[in-house]
């Protein structure tokens, strides 16, 4: 099962290392892995989202996480209501004819096109990882030419009202 | 003649270099030895040592500095400190550095590095040794300001010795070491990431506490945390009350005497029956400071199955990492068992239980071969025992002598075993014996080691002859590699491959090289005679057991069977 599990760690060189290298170690998948700065000088957040096969290996790897001396907090979030954003890039083979096409495809999206050329446009989609899939989908058929993800990063909602998280009794999850 | 040296920098306001604040940081550490090799990263640091009084210890070979320092640290409780430079210095510490870490050493070890302006472009004597020793070390850092430099070892210290004990590297760059700074030593530990857990959770030790009173067949499993904890007292106390039986695990040897009536001897591979039948029928078992190595519990599916689990340990990720446990205490062994004898409870009714324990001891004991003509190797550690009274500090390798020297010697106080546990490391035996004698300079101590961990390590013969330390090296000599051996016997239908091995160095001409008194017995009589000589006097010796080659050590778990799953349980 994926579980996304967030760590504030201190901006220490050599953090990263520590982190993926135990992860290696232990045995994790790691699917994406995002790091940034907090509002906090000197304080990272990472973003894992690893597959494990049960709760006891989730557990592990928070203990895992904690002992490390810069690691401040490690929690698994993927049960909380939580704000999930992942940014892609996709190059998609276009011509001018279908320009408009393929724009009128990305629209209910709210993706962008960043850049032209006379065989390609790229577009610039966030959200979450599905809504990420659904566009690709779509202009699979077009041809991609070339496309990175970002992962995630994700933090919990400012009110934990799990009722209204509609995400978590889907069925398709 | 010693070169005129500058005065030591005592003086803490002056200015001073980087090396000179590291040697003055470890005075404030109370730091009393040191075991290392110098070499070019590290020249600064040997220079600022050259005027100081801590005492250092000059090994032949880091690995032999680093094992020492082990040794030091589980007999004295006192991290264990070590010098190395850049490079092969440091990447030679790294057994010693996983050894630690696996079977949690307090360390502290100070690699040299290149300057800080090369790092990175492959220069002489460079290694990454901070990605090298990541996932060997409970932390390390590598100073980039030497205005950082108090404050690194003030944190390298206190997180090498609180928590679960391990080692940590501090990684010095030539040019920081020589820089020259007011230091600033006031300032304090900043670790919002490190809060190690002290006191038990008490609605946790109450549910224990409960569960005691409702056991009809508890057992403690106690393990190296209790002798980190210095828990030996309480422990005893403890299973008293209740009347709990108790195992060790191998490196908790020595944390419950040997000698007691509740006491049923090692568990795992090469336990007792009694202990690993008691820890297959169980009802309640209690592991206080031990982590369930696989060595321990055999397969896992067949593991205290009947059992409620409750773990006592200071590392909450050991706890349910390998059994299922129902009861969870994260909390240091000694406050726990404080807190738990404190606490009114019904007493168990083990009785019954007891007596069929007493049963096993009886019907299934630690058996071996009676021979008159055969120098057996399990006679060697009851001699040695014999004629050391049981108090000598033992220091051993992996393997066969390992194992019998773990079920003969019947350790009655802590911190008389120096083994390589988790990490099984060969040729840790005789470095270790040298740094827990410096430890103990009284103590009588005894590297019991085997022909083929010895000759990893021997070059610290040198060593031993110029320290002039009354360490005995006892080399159970099979001429083979007796626990690969053991295996090729039984699940490689006797394909001794590369096992063993016949020629050999003359061991008493070799001791003599470095002029240190050396026996070879080959039989109990001559080794009778040689150890009342040997234990008698405070100097160094070697002696050189010849013993049967082809004992096995048992009775075995074989690997992927249960603990009620023993084989060689009878002769």
């Amino acid at each position: 099962m994926k579980r996304i599990v967030t760590a504030t760690v201190i901006n220490q060189s050599g953090v990263l290392n520590r982190i993926t290298g135990l992860m290696t170690k232990r045995q994790f998948n790691i699917e994406s892995i995002t790091v940034g700065h907090t509002e906090k000088e000197g304080v990272s957040k990472m973003t894992f989202v690893v597959n494990v096969d049960d709760n006891a290996k989730i557990e592990q790897l928070i203990k895992q996480l904690n002992k490390q001396v810069d690691v401040l907090k490690v929690t698994d979030i993927t049960d909380q209501a939580i704000v999930v954003r992942e940014l892609a890039l996709i190059k998609v083979i276009s011509n001018a004819q279908i320009r408009s096409e393929i724009s009128g495809i990305i629209e209910p999206f709210r993706a962008s096109i960043i850049d032209v050329s006379r065989e390609s446009i790229t577009v610039q989609v966030t959200g979450n990882s599905d809504k990420i899939e659904a566009i690709l989908d779509l202009l699979r058929p077009y041809g991609i030419k070339e496309m990175v993800r970002t992962g995630i990063t994700a933090f919990p909602r400012g009110s934990q009202k799990s009722v209204t998280d509609l995400k978590q009794y889907s069925i398709l999850n | 003649m010693r070169a005129k040296a500058k005065p030591e920098a005592e003086a803490v306001t002056a200015e001073m270099t980087g090396a000179d604040v590291l040697i003055h940081s470890l005075k404030k550490e109370n730091v009393d030895v040191l075991f290392g090799y110098p070499g070019g990263a590290v020249l600064p640091i040997y220079d600022a040592l050259y005027r100081s009084p801590i005492k250092h210890i000059l090994s032949k070979h880091e690995q032999g500095s680093i094992h020492a320092a082990e040794g030091y640290a589980r007999v004295s409780g006192k991290p264990g400190v070590v010098i190395a430079t850049s490079g092969p210095g440091a990447t030679n510490l790294v057994t010693g550095i996983t050894d630690a870490m696996m079977d949690s050493l307090p360390l502290v070890i100070f690699t040299g590095q290149v300057a800080s302006t090369v790092i990175g472009t492959d220069a002489f004597q460079e290694a990454d040794i901070m990605g090298i020793t990541a996932p060997i070390t409970k932390h390390n850092y590598q100073v980039r300001d030497v205005q950082d430099l108090p404050r690194i070892i003030k944190e390298a210290f206190h997180i090498a010795t609180t928590g679960r004990p391990g080692p940590v590297l501090v990684d010095i760059p030539k040019d920081v070491a020589n820089k020259t700074i007011s230091p600033d030593y006031d300032s304090t530990i900043h670790l919002p990431g490190y809060q190690p857990t002290f006191s038990p959770n008490i609605l946790q030790i109450k549910k224990l506490a409960d569960a005691v009173g409702a056991a009809k067949k508890p057992v403690i499993l106690a393990g190296a945390g209790v002798l980190h904890a210095n828990a030996g007292k309480e422990l005893v106390a403890f299973s008293e009350k209740h009347r709990i039986p108790v195992i060790n695990t191998l490196l908790g040897l020595g944390s419950y005497p040997g000698n007691h009536p509740l006491f049923l001897g090692m568990g795992g591979m090469h336990g007792t029956y009694t202990a690993n039948m008691a820890l297959y029928e169980c009802d309640l078992l209690i592991s206080i400071g031990a982590r369930f190595d696989d060595r321990l519990t055999g397969n896992l599916e067949h593991f205290a199955i009947h059992a409620t689990v409750a773990h006592i340990d200071v590392d909450p990720a050991e706890i349910g990492k390998n059994v299922p446990t129902q009861i969870p205490i994260v909390s240091d062994a000694r406050e726990a068992l404080k807190k738990l004898l404190e606490i009114e409870s019904p007493l168990p009714d083990t009785e019954e239980w007891r007596k069929k324990l007493t049963q096993n001891s009886e019907d299934f004991p630690l058996w071996k071969k009676v021979s008159t003509t055969e120098f057996l190797p399990q006679r060697v550690v009851e001699l040695v025992h014999e004629y050391t009274k049981g108090d000598a500090i033992i220091t051993t390798d992996v393997g066969q002598h390992q194992m019998w020297a773990a079920q003969y010697y019947a350790f009655a106080d802590a911190n008389r075993w120096v083994t390589s546990g988790g990490l099984g490391t060969m040729g840790f035996g005789f470095p270790s014996a040298i740094g827990a004698q410096l430890a103990f300079p009284e103590q009588t101590v005894v590297s019991l080691t085997g022909d083929g961990g010895f000759q990893m390590t021997l070059q610290e013969l040198s060593t031993l002859q110029e320290l002039n330390l009354p360490v005995k090296v006892v080399i159970m000599n099979n001429q083979t590699l007796g626990m690969v051996r053991q295996w090729q016997e039984a699940f490689y239908e006797e394909r001794y491959s590369q096992s063993l091995i016949p020629v050999q160095p003359d061991f008493v001409k070799l001791g003599e090289a470095y002029g240190i008194k050396s026996f070879k017995v080959t039989n109990e009589e001559e080794a009778k005679a040689v150890f009342e000589e040997a234990f008698s006097h405070r100097e160094p010796v070697l002696i050189d057991c010849r013993v049967s080659g082809k004992e096995n050590v048992y009775p075995m778990i074989a690997p992927g069977k249960g603990l009620h799953q023993m084989i060689g349980v009878k002769p």
